[in-house]
C-alpha cells in the first residue's frame, strides 16, 4: 500500500467514525458498543459439559446444544449491528472460572450448563432459560439402586460446586441418612469413582448422567434412577446490568423456541449419534423442558 | 468490574445444617494441617534415611537412594497423587482394593493417598538436604571418628547428623512450608481440605472473590506462623561457634 492510499484509507475511515460516531453513542452501551467497536465477540464455552458444551472431534472448536444456540445468539447480533464479519472467538472457562470471567469482560458470552440460581443472580444476569434438567443417579443397573433411599450409609460421589453436591449434603444432613458423599472435581473424575467402585451412585443433572453413560465402556450397564431432586435451569450468563444486550439474547434464543428450530438442535444432540464416540444420548425432551420452550423465563427453577 | 461484594458472606448459613461458611473453612484448615504433618513426619524420617543412604561408602546403597530422588522428583505431584489415589489401589489384592474403595470412609482413603503421596514426594527433597548438610561438613571429622573407633552408625548419629540437621534447619523450613501449599492437590481427589472448602464456598454463595481471599490470608497466616517457629527452633538448637544461625 502507498503512503497516498494509506492516508486516504485513514481519511475515510476517520470520517466514518466521525459521521457515524453520534448515531452509535446515542444507541450502543455495554457489551454490544464492545462487540461493535472490537468487531469481535468472546464467547465462554465447556470442555466437557457433555452433550451442551465441549470439545468433539476437532481440539479448537466447541460443540453442542448450547453451543448451537450460544451461534443463533451471534447471527442475531450481526443483523443488530450491522456486522456480517463479526470475529468470534473462544475462550473456554471451567466451573469456578466462568462467573468471574463474564463480569471481568474477558467473556461476552456464557453458554454451557450453568444453573440460574438466585445466588448467581447477583453477581450476573442470565438469559431466558435454554434448558432445564432434573438431578438424579446414575448407577450400574446390578448395584440394586432405585432411589435414593437405598443410599443409606452408602458411599455416594457428585462433583464440586454443582447444585447436586448442595442438595446432597442437605438431604443427608436433614434425613440422617450418613451417606458418604465424595466431592469430585468434574464430572469425569466422578464418573471415574463411580466406575472404579469407589462410589455406588453419582447424584448430578440428568442429561450430564446420561452424557457420562454414553462415554462410559459399557453404556449398557449403567441406568439413571430416582426421583428428581430438584429441577435445574440453564441459562447463557452474561454481565450484569446491560439490558441491550440481554434482550438481543433472550430475542434470539427465544426467537429459535418460537421457530421450532430448537426441536432440531435438541434432536441433534440429545437423539442421534454425537462426536466424539458416535454415540446416541437418548434422552427424550422432558416435559419441563417443553414447558420452558413454550414460555421462555429468566428466572431460576426455584423463582417460578 | 461488575462484582457484587460482600464481606460479610462467611457469616451467612450454607443452608446445609446450621453451618455457615466460616465453619467450613475452619473444618478445612484442621485437615490442612492433619494431611501436612503427618505427610511431614513421613518425609522427615524417610528423607533422613535416604540421604543418609545417598552418602554412605557404598555405591549400591547410595544407588538406590539416588533412584528414588530421581523419580520422586521428576514426576509431577499431581500425577503421583493419581497414581496413589487410582491406579495403586487397585494392584492390590482384591480384598484389600475392595476395603479401601468401599468399606473405608472415602474421605479416609483420600486422607490416606494424599499422606503418603506428599509424605513420598517430600521425602525425596528431604534427602538431598539432609545429604548436602552432612557433605558440607570437613571430610576430617568422619575420618577423626574412625580413628577414635567409632563404627560408621555412630559417626552418623553422634558426630554428622547432629551438626547436618542444624546446618539445614533454613532449607528444611521451605520444604515444612511446601508441604502445607502442596496439601492443596488434596482438593482434586475430593478430600475437603482448606483449598476445597474455598472453591466450594466460592460456587454456592457466588462470591468468589471473598472466599479466595480468606484462603489467602489463612495460608499466608499459618505459614508466617510456621517460619517463626522453625527460626525459634534455630536458634534454640544453635550450637555457639560450630555455624552462624539466623544471619548474625
Amino acid at each position: 500500500m502507498t503512503t497516498s492510499t494509506l492516508s486516504r484509507a485513514v481519511a475515510i475511515a476517520l470520517a466514518a467514525t466521525l459521521l457515524s460516531a453520534p448515531a452509535l453513542a446515542a444507541e450502543l452501551t455495554g457489551t454490544l458498543k464492545k462487540i461493535k467497536e472490537s468487531g469481535s465477540i468472546t464467547l465462554g464455552h465447556r470442555d466437557a459439559s457433555i452433550p451442551f458444551s465441549y470439545f468433539g472431534d476437532n481440539p479448537s472448536q466447541p460443540v453442542g446444544y448450547s453451543h448451537d444456540l450460544q451461534l443463533k445468539v451471534v447471527e442475531a447480533i450481526k443483523q443488530q449491528l450491522n456486522l456480517p464479519e463479526l470475529k468470534v472467538r473462544y475462550n473456554m472457562v471451567t466451573s469456578q472460572t466462568r462467573i468471574p470471567l463474564v463480569q471481568n469482560g474477558t467473556v461476552d458470552l456464557e453458554c454451557g450448563s450453568t444453573t440460574n440460581n438466585i445466588e448467581r443472580q447477583r453477581q450476573v444476569d442470565f438469559s431466558v432459560g435454554i434448558f432445564e434438567v432434573g438431578t438424579r443417579l446414575l448407577a450400574k443397573k446390578t448395584a440394586g439402586v432405585n432411589d435414593f433411599a437405598d443410599l443409606k450409609g452408602k458411599n455416594v460421589v457428585t462433583t464440586a460446586g454443582t447444585t447436586s453436591e448442595r442438595l446432597l449434603k442437605i438431604m443427608n444432613a436433614k434425613q440422617k441418612m450418613g451417606m458418604n458423599i465424595i466431592s469430585a472435581k468434574d464430572h469425569g473424575e466422578s464418573f471415574l469413582m463411580l466406575e472404579s467402585g469407589r462410589a455406588l451412585a453419582f447424584m448430578m443433572d440428568d442429561a450430564l448422567l446420561y452424557g457420562e453413560m454414553a462415554k462410559a465402556k459399557n453404556p449398557d450397564d449403567w441406568s439413571v434412577v430416582g426421583e428428581p431432586q430438584s429441577f435445574e435451569i440453564y441459562g447463557c450468563m452474561m454481565r450484569k446490568g446491560d439490558p441491550a444486550f440481554k434482550q438481543v439474547v433472550d430475542g434470539a434464543i427465544t426467537a429459535t423456541f418460537n421457530s421450532g428450530e430448537v426441536n432440531a438442535i435438541y434432536d441433534k444432540w440429545f437423539m442421534q449419534a454425537i462426536p466424539p464416540k458416535n454415540l446416541n444420548l437418548n434422552f427424550p425432551m422432558s416435559d419441563e423442558l417443553k414447558k420452558l420452550i413454550a414460555t421462555p423465563t429468566d428466572k431460576s427453577a426455584e423463582q417460578i | 468490574m461488575n462484582y457484587n461484594w460482600d464481606w460479610g458472606i462467611f457469616f451467612k448459613s450454607t443452608g446445609i445444617g446450621s453451618e455457615i461458611y466460616l465453619d467450613w473453612f475452619v473444618t478445612g484448615l484442621g485437615w490442612t494441617i492433619a494431611i501436612a504433618l503427618v505427610g511431614w513426619v513421613i518425609a522427615l524420617l524417610l528423607g533422613s534415611l535416604l540421604g543418609v543412604m545417598r552418602t554412605v561408602p557404598n555405591r549400591w546403597i547410595a544407588g538406590i537412594a539416588t533412584t528414588y530422588v530421581e523419580i520422586f522428583r521428576n514426576v509431577p505431584l499431581l500425577v503421583q497423587l493419581f497414581l496413589w489415589y487410582f491406579l495403586v489401589p487397585d494392584l492390590l489384592p482384591e480384598p484389600l482394593e475392595m476395603w479401601f474403595k468401599q468399606d473405608l470412609n472415602p474421605a479416609t482413603s483420600a486422607y490416606l493417598s494424599v499422606v503418603v503421596c506428599l509424605g513420598l514426594f517430600t521425602a525425596a527433597r528431604v534427602c538431598e538436604q539432609v545429604r548436602t548438610g552432612i557433605q558440607a561438613l570437613p571430610q576430617g571429622q568422619t575420618a577423626a571418628a574412625y580413628a577414635m573407633g567409632f563404627r560408621l552408625p555412630q559417626i552418623y548419629s553422634n558426630v554428622l547428623l547432629p551438626q547436618a540437621y542444624r546446618i539445614i534447619i533454613p532449607p528444611l523450613t521451605s520444604e515444612f512450608l511446601n508441604i502445607f501449599k502442596n496439601s492443596s492437590v488434596a482438593s482434586l481427589i475430593g478430600l475437603m481440605e482448606l483449598l476445597a472448602q474455598t472453591k466450594q464456598t466460592a460456587e454456592f454463595s457466588a462470591n468468589l472473590f471473598e472466599a479466595f481471599t480468606l484462603a489467602t490470608l489463612i495460608y499466608f497466616t499459618l505459614n508466617m506462623g510456621l517460619m517463626l517457629l522453625m527460626r525459634m527452633i534455630e536458634h534454640r538448637v544453635a550450637v555457639p561457634g560450630l555455624i552462624a544461625v539466623g544471619g548474625k
